[in-house]
């Protein structure tokens, strides 16, 4: 009879295979990691070594101490005081806040437009729908840079000059030159910090609203006009404010003089073409991730919703967008790094933005390229570290709990 | 009495629908369905009106077709056409050596040959003329076009330019990125050897999260101080580098998503065959993660075709460079000039990268990976 029970232990036979070292996979994943270690700290060093030598032997300085010494160039658009005398540490400040400035006025128009451009194309009208895929299929398909161009080359500096558009002494409420957009300069008085208040105070009020309708909704299902009371909170109660205080702002218009004009707020070309530029090409690829969501919901739940009676734009609002933002933001957020990444492209045009005026002027004129890069990297990469956290921030909060 | 249920009753026959009312009516439900149907329709026309009709005008209908510059100069408000043809040579080649425009073809040809072969699906040998459009293919254009070799005249890289230089570097950028991309995506998935994973990571969201701008730039200004001394690169070269290696940081996240669609009974079943890790890869994991995410590769492929632009601004002379340069001729400085030459360079990636995303959509139909609504 067969014994039942835990099998007898036999002796261990000596192993005598050839390369049991080798056959153990944790063996040869230490030995392979080592070898890349290795490798890397080779190569790492080699780079290293060849950067000092060529430092040296082409004389460039290195640390940096470049960014207290004046610059000697000027930028003609900043929204610090910057003259030649600053250094190139203020250089470095007021191009990147050129980049802000334009990565989140494009992120915002470029939502705007997207999704617009995203809900026509599902639209029921066959031309609405066709035209919308038109739009997209061309923004798509043609390079940012040629869009840049397109609207810098052809569109804004094909206009007249100053001196071929306005007469001498012509007040200037809104005017288009190869200048730029002319626009009135508004001159705040000192009661209009009050105004200001009330735009705070509107959003804190209307942060309150949201809260207690969500409250009132809970508990007895009657839904408030959320989005009229925010904005006549926000946009409404500032005006009040304004009206009461008997408008404490005045607009100084651009006059043309004999050559140029001056006073008045100049939008420099530039920023035009390349805020045009990104908001249309970055809005195609929104309107496609807008599609694709708004597509992915199943279709039921359309359809449930009609059998309960309910219109269709009171079923896009309240039924198929929530839903489809939960598809839509993580495209939507790497678009909105897209477009903080491509608005690099500015170095083609010449509008002082990060890399146009720190890593192409500073640099050639310096000619410390490791600080200057590094620094200009290490921007872009905690702007895409911080849209990463942020989105897995979101994933999370929004996950399905699943039972 | 009940009636019965079903009558067969003879239906009359009534004429079809003349096209009219057809046309009628299906503009009734797609165009006019409502009133704000009604109004959307109308502003839509409206814009084609104010948009459509004048740039059609300008392009085709009372464009300029033949003739040379006095007649553009003659007609400045419309596009000049014979801009674009005379300087064709220019745009496509260059400023490669005339006698040796041969080689661009006889690559060219190659590439379009081999290229049909492998997307045409009755092709005999598919899978060595892929092999041979990856390896071999390669080699054979840089002997071709460079020369040096086989008394083959040197033409120097900075003479290359134009249509042909954009498909250099996007070929080059992908024939590159796609084997880096997949050894990186290996790499970021072993977690067995942190170290490796670790250093991928790195790698991917390093390329990732920068603009390509600044990869060419620090391509173009810091590649020379990595080099030992003595040894210099050529402009182009340090481009491609620059690209190959952003592109490779893409291609590995597209290749990792297919990696992970992959079930894990197929990466058991090769373990129970015993395979080692390598001819897993090679016969059972890798064939089908890339043939998941092919889509993935073209529209990366689309987005690398369209940022080789970018080259124009470290002074490499693309197809946008060159149209741009001619622009510049003081013979064709006629007001229609510039934007004939914009609308010229539009069309052409416009063709291209959109007849590459309806391959890539035909693919994906094909494989079934689309979802429906």
């Amino acid at each position: 009879m067969a014994e039942i029970g835990p099998p007898t232990k036999v002796p261990s036979e000596k192993r005598s295979v050839e390369g049991t070292f080798w056959s153990e996979p944790k063996n040869r994943a230490l030995i392979f990691q080592g070898i890349a270690l290795a490798a890397i700290i080779l190569f790492g060093y080699s780079i290293f070594d060849n950067t000092l030598h060529n430092i040296e032997s082409r004389g460039i300085t290195s640390g940096f101490d470049f960014l207290s010494t004046e610059s000697g160039f000027t930028i003609i658009q900043s929204l610090l005081t910057y003259n030649d005398q600053s250094t190139y540490g203020d250089a470095f400040i007021v191009s990147l806040l050129n980049t802000v400035l334009i990565a989140s006025i494009g992120i915002v128009l470029t939502t705007f437009l997207g999704f617009f451009i995203g809900i026509a194309r599902l639209s029921s009208n066959w031309l609405v729908s066709k035209l919308a895929m038109i739009y997209i299929e061309i923004f798509r398909n043609i390079p940012l840079l040629l869009q840049i161009f397109f609207w810098y080359h052809a569109v804004l500096k094909a206009q007249s000059g100053p001196r071929q558009i306005f007469e001498k002494d012509q007040e200037i409420f809104f005017g288009l030159s190869n200048r730029g957009i002319h626009l009135p300069r508004p001159i705040a008085e000192a009661s209009f910090d009050f105004v200001l208040y009330g735009i705070l105070g509107g959003i804190a009020l209307s942060y309150a609203v949201i809260q207690w309708a969500k409250k009132r909704q809970i508990t007895t299902g009657q839904q408030f006009p959320v989005l009229p009371s925010v904005l006549g909170l926000v946009i409404g109660l500032p005006v009040l404010i304004f009206l009461i205080l008997g408008m404490p702002m005045s607009f100084a218009p651009a006059q043309m003089g004999r050559f140029s004009l001056s006073g008045g707020v100049t939008i420099i070309p530039e920023f035009i073409a390349l805020l045009l530029a990104l908001v249309i090409y970055t809005a195609a690829f929104i309107a496609e991730n807008v599609r694709s969501g708004i597509q992915a919901i199943n279709l039921g739940q359309t359809e449930a919703a009609q059998a309960l009676g309910l219109k269709s734009s009171i079923i896009l609002r309240l039924v198929i967008l929530p839903q489809a933002l939960r598809v839509i933001i993580p495209p939507l957020t790497s678009q909105y790094l897209n477009l903080a990444k491509n608005s690099s492209l500015a170095a083609a045009i010449a509008y002082p933005d990060l890399v146009s005026v720190f890593a192409g002027t500073a640099l050639n004129q310096t000619g410390q390229a490791l600080e200057i890069m590094a620094m200009t990297l290490a921007v872009y990469l905690s702007i895409s570290l911080l849209t990463s956290v942020f989105m897995n921030w979101y994933n999370n909060k929004i996950k399905l709990v699943e039972r | 009495m009940s009636e019965p249920i079903m009558e067969k009753s003879p239906t009359p026959h009534t004429h079809s629908a003349s096209a009219l009312t057809q046309i009628s009516s299906w503009a009734r439900k797609n165009l006019f369905s409502s009133p704000l149907n009604t109004i959307l329709t109308l502003f839509a026309l409206y814009l084609i009106w104010l948009i459509f009709i004048p740039a059609i005008d300008w392009a085709l209908l009372d464009a300029v077709w033949y003739g040379d510059n006095t007649s553009c100069a003659a007609n400045p408000e419309v596009a000049c056409w014979p801009f674009i043809s005379e300087r064709l040579g220019f745009f496509f080649y260059g400023f490669y050596e005339k006698s040796e425009l041969w080689r661009v073809d006889l690559v060219c040809a190659v590439l379009v040959i081999g290229l049909g072969a492998l997307i045409y699906e009755k092709t005999p040998g598919r899978k060595y003329i892929g092999l041979f459009m990856l390896i071999g293919y390669p080699i054979l254009a840089w002997v071709f076009l460079y020369g040096g070799l086989f008394g083959l005249q040197v033409v120097e890289t900075n003479q290359w330019g134009g249509f042909f230089l954009t498909l250099v570097i996007a070929l080059t950028g992908i024939v590159l990125s796609l084997p880096f991309g997949i050894l990186l995506a290996l790499g970021r998935r072993s977690t067995n050897m942190p170290i490796i994973q670790t250093f991928c990571i790195i790698f991917i969201e390093f390329w990732r999260g920068v603009p390509l701008i600044t990869v060419l730039f620090m391509a173009s200004v810091m590649l020379p101080l990595f080099l030992p001394p003595g040894v210099t690169m050529d402009q182009l070269l340090r481009a491609l580098i620059g690209v190959a290696l952003f592109s490779s940081a893409y291609m590995a996240e597209v290749v990792r998503g297919g990696l992970q669609a992959i079930p894990k009974g197929q990466f058991e079943g090769a373990m129970s065959l015993g395979l080692p890790y390598w001819r897993t890869m090679r016969l059972i994991i890798l064939p089908q993660a890339l043939k998941i995410v092919i889509p993935g590769i073209v529209n990366t492929f689309i987005g690398l075709f369209k940022d080789t632009t970018l080259v124009l601004i470290i002074g490499l002379f693309d197809l946008l460079g060159t149209v741009q340069a001619a622009s510049t001729d003081p013979n064709w400085s006629i007001k229609s000039v510039p934007y004939t030459g914009y609308v010229f360079v539009a069309l052409v990636f416009f063709i291209c990268c959109y007849g590459m995303s309806l391959y890539s959509r035909y693919i994906e139909t094909k494989l079934n990976t689309g979802h429906k609504r």
